[in-house]
C-alpha cells in the first residue's frame, strides 16, 4: 500500500495515469457543450432548415439571414438595431469601469486602512453575499422612483455597481500584498490615493480583471433595468431588445433562428473576455476563501 | 488633489453610499412594505403580521407548491451542483494547465449564457411536439410512441428545470474550488502518504478539502446564492407565469405573480422577506457544516 501513488496537482505533462480523468471530463464538456453548440448552429440556420423535419441538430447551409433579421426587426419598430447596441456599449462601459473602481477602493480601505465601524461594513458585505436582487426588484424599483433616477443612463448602471461578491474577492487579494510596501511609500510622502494608484492597483490587477469580468457579465445582460427604470424604448439596452423578441417574432419557428442569433450575440462577448481574463479569474479566486 | 487624500472616507464612500442605496434600503423597504397593504395606487397601510399569516395560513398555492417545489428544486440543485462543481474541479486540477485550461471554460461557459434568448433554445430542445429536437431523437431511437409535451407538462417541467439549472451551475464558485485546490501544497500529499494514508478518499477528505476550506465555503455560499436566483427559469421554459399546474412555481415567481401581476405589493414583500430569511438560513446552515469550529 505504502507505493500507492498520491495526487498529482498541476501536473506538467500527459501522463497515461490521467486517463480517468479525461473519461469522465471530456463526455461532461460535451454535455456542458451541447446546448452551446446548438445556439452557434441554430442561429446560422436557414428558414427551410428550421422547419426541417425531423430537426437537424447542426447547421447545413450556413446563412446570416438571422442576423439580417435581428437588424431589419429592430428597424422596423422604430429604434434602429445600431441604438440599442451603442446603448448596451455605454452602459456597459460605465458600469465595468465604475464597479471596478469603486469596489477597488472600497477593498482597499477595508483591506489596509483603519476606520471606525471597518469591521462591521466587512460582516454586512459577508452578509450580502447572499443577497438575491430579484427578492427586492419591487423597493428597489420605488427607491429609485423617489430618488428621480428614472429614464436616465445612470439607472440602467446604479443599482448593480455595488457588488458584494467583488468587494470580497478584492478585498481578500489586497490582504496578501505586504504592508512594507505601503509603508515605505508613505515615509516617501505618498498620500493613500497614490499609494492605492501608483502601487496597489498595479498589483491587484488580476482581481480588477475578476470584478470586471462580473461586472460586464451583470450589466451586458441585465434587462430589468430596461424594463422597469425606463420608458424611453431609445435609452434601452441590447439585452432588453433581445429580450422582446419572442413577442415582436410572435414565438413563430422562423423567429426560433432571430433568438438563437441573439442569443450568440449576447454570449460571446462574455466567453471572449473570459477566454482572455481567465488566467487572472484563477489567480484571484485562489484568493477567493472565506475565513 | 490626489495628494491630500488620505482619509479613508475617499475610499468606502462611494461603495457605502451605492450598496446602502440599492441593497441595504430596498431590503429594509421590503420589510416594512411586508406589513403593509400596498396596491401601488394608495399610500400603504399598516396591517401587522396580516401578509405572513395569509401566506402561511390561507395561501394554498405558496403551501402546497411553491414551498414545496422550491425545496425539491434548492435541495436538488444545490448540492449536486456543489458536488458537481467539486468533482470537476479535482479532476481538472489533476490533468496539465492546457487541457484544463480548456475543459475549464466549456465548463464554465453555461453560466455566461443568459437572458429570456436563452430560454427559446431550450424551448427548441424541448419542443413538445415531433420537431423538438430530444423528442424527435426519442421517437427514433423507439423509446416513445408519441411525443412527451415536457415544458407543459407538469410531470416534467421540473426536472428539466432542475437539469437546465445543474447545466449552468458551475459558476463562480466551481472557478474558486478549482483554484483552491491548485494552490495546495503538493508536500502535504507526500508526507501524508509517508504518514499513512492510504487511499484516494482518505486523502480527499483529511488533505484536499481540509486545505481548501476557505474555497469550499464560499463555494457553497455562490451554490446556495445561484440556487435561489435561477427561480425565474420555470416561467422561461413554459412561456407562463403561474407555470403550468403551478409545477415549477418557485418563490421568485410567487413574488412576480403578486407583484407584478397582481399589484399586492405588500403581500409579494412578505415573500420577498421569506425567500432572504430562507437564503440565509440555509446559507448559515451550510456554514456550520463546512466551517471551522475552533
Amino acid at each position: 500500500m505504502a507505493s500507492f501513488q498520491g495526487m498529482k496537482i498541476n501536473p506538467k505533462q500527459y501522463h497515461p495515469s490521467q486517463i480517468k480523468f479525461y473519461l469522465f471530463l471530456i463526455p461532461m464538456a460535451l454535455f456542458v457543450a451541447l446546448p452551446i453548440i446548438f445556439i452557434v448552429s441554430h442561429a446560422f440556420k436557414p428558414t427551410n432548415e428550421l422547419f426541417a423535419y425531423p430537426p437537424r441538430f447542426l447547421v447545413r447551409v450556413p446563412t446570416l439571414n438571422n442576423f439580417r433579421d435581428l437588424f431589419t426587426i429592430a428597424n422596423q419598430s422604430g429604434i434602429p438595431f445600431t441604438r440599442y447596441l451603442f446603448n448596451s456599449i455605454i452602459v456597459t462601459v460605465l458600469g465595468v469601469s465604475l464597479s471596478v473602481f469603486v469596489t477597488s477602493t472600497a477593498a482597499y480601505s477595508l483591506s489596509k486602512l483603519k476606520f471606525k465601524g471597518k469591521k462591521a461594513l466587512f460582516e454586512i458585505n459577508n452578509l450580502a453575499l447572499m443577497f438575491v436582487p430579484i427578492a427586492v426588484t419591487i423597493p428597489r424599483y420605488l427607491t429609485i422612483m423617489q430618488l428621480g433616477l428614472v429614464d436616465t443612463y445612470f439607472v440602467l448602471v446604479l443599482p448593480l455597481i455595488a457588488m458584494p461578491v467583488g468587494l470580497f474577492l478584492v478585498k481578500q487579494f489586497i490582504d496578501q500584498t505586504p504592508n512594507e510596501l505601503i509603508e515605505s511609500a508613505k515615509i516617501d510622502g505618498a498620500s493613500e490615493m497614490q499609494i492605492f494608484l501608483k502601487i496597489i492597483i498595479p498589483i491587484v490587477s488580476p482581481a480588477l480583471a475578476t470584478v470586471g469580468i462580473l461586472a460586464f457579465q451583470l450589466v451586458w445582460n441585465d434587462v430589468i433595468g430596461s424594463t422597469l427604470y425606463v420608458n424611453d424604448e431609445a435609452m434601452r439596452t441590447l439585452a432588453f431588445y433581445f429580450s422582446t423578441l419572442g413577442a415582436r417574432t410572435g414565438n413563430t419557428v422562423a423567429g426560433q433562428g432571430i433568438m438563437a442569433a441573439a442569443s450568440l450575440i449576447s454570449f460571446l462577448p462574455n466567453i471572449i473576455i473570459f477566454i482572455f481574463l481567465q488566467g487572472k479569474v484563477m489567480n484571484t479566486m485562489a484568493h477567493s476563501g472565506i475565513k | 488633489m490626489i495628494k491630500r487624500m488620505n482619509h479613508p472616507a475617499w475610499f468606502f464612500t462611494p461603495y457605502v453610499v451605492l450598496f446602502s442605496t440599492f441593497i441595504i434600503i430596498p431590503v429594509i423597504i421590503a420589510i416594512f412594505l411586508s406589513f403593509t397593504y400596498f396596491n401601488t395606487i394608495q399610500t400603504p397601510t399598516i396591517i401587522g403580521l396580516k401578509n405572513y399569516i395569509e401566506l402561511l395560513t390561507r395561501d394554498e398555492v405558496f403551501m402546497q407548491y411553491v414551498l414545496p417545489n422550491t425545496f425539491r428544486f434548492a435541495f436538488i440543485v444545490g448540492p449536486v451542483g456543489y458536488l458537481m462543481s467539486f468533482i470537476l474541479a479535482w479532476m481538472l486540477a489533476q490533468v496539465p494547465h492546457k487541457q484544463r485550461t480548456i475543459l475549464a471554460i466549456i465548463l464554465y461557459s453555461p453560466s455566461m449564457t443568459a437572458g429570456v434568448a436563452m430560454g427559446v433554445i431550450w424551448t427548441v430542445l424541448f419542443s413538445g411536439d415531433a420537431t423538438g429536437y430530444l423528442n424527435s431523437i426519442l421517437l427514433n431511437i423507439g423509446l416513445v410512441d408519441e411525443p412527451i409535451q415536457f415544458l407543459t407538462s407538469p410531470d416534467y417541467l421540473m426536472t428539466i428545470m432542475i437539469v437546465v439549472s445543474l447545466w449552468g451551475s458551475m459558476g463562480v464558485g466551481f472557478l474558486a474550488m478549482l483554484a483552491g485546490i491548485l494552490n495546495i501544497d503538493q508536500s502535504l500529499y507526500e508526507a501524508a502518504y509517508v504518514d499513512g494514508l492510504k487511499n484516494r478518499w482518505q486523502e480527499i477528505f483529511y488533505i484536499t478539502i481540509p486545505s481548501m476550506k476557505p474555497q469550499m465555503l464560499f463555494g457553497a455560499v455562490m451554490a446556495v446564492v445561484g440556487t435561489f436566483q435561477v427561480g425565474a427559469i420555470g416561467v422561461q421554459l413554459s412561456g407562463a407565469n403561474p407555470t403550468p399546474q403551478y409545477a415549477g412555481q418557485l418563490l421568485v415567481n410567487h413574488i412576480e405573480d403578486f407583484g407584478f401581476i397582481r399589484y399586492l405589493m405588500g403581500y409579494a414583500s412578505a415573500i420577498s422577506v421569506v425567500l432572504l430569511i430562507l437564503i440565509y438560513s440555509i446559507s448559515k446552515a451550510t456554514w456550520s457544516l463546512f466551517g471551522e469550529r475552533d
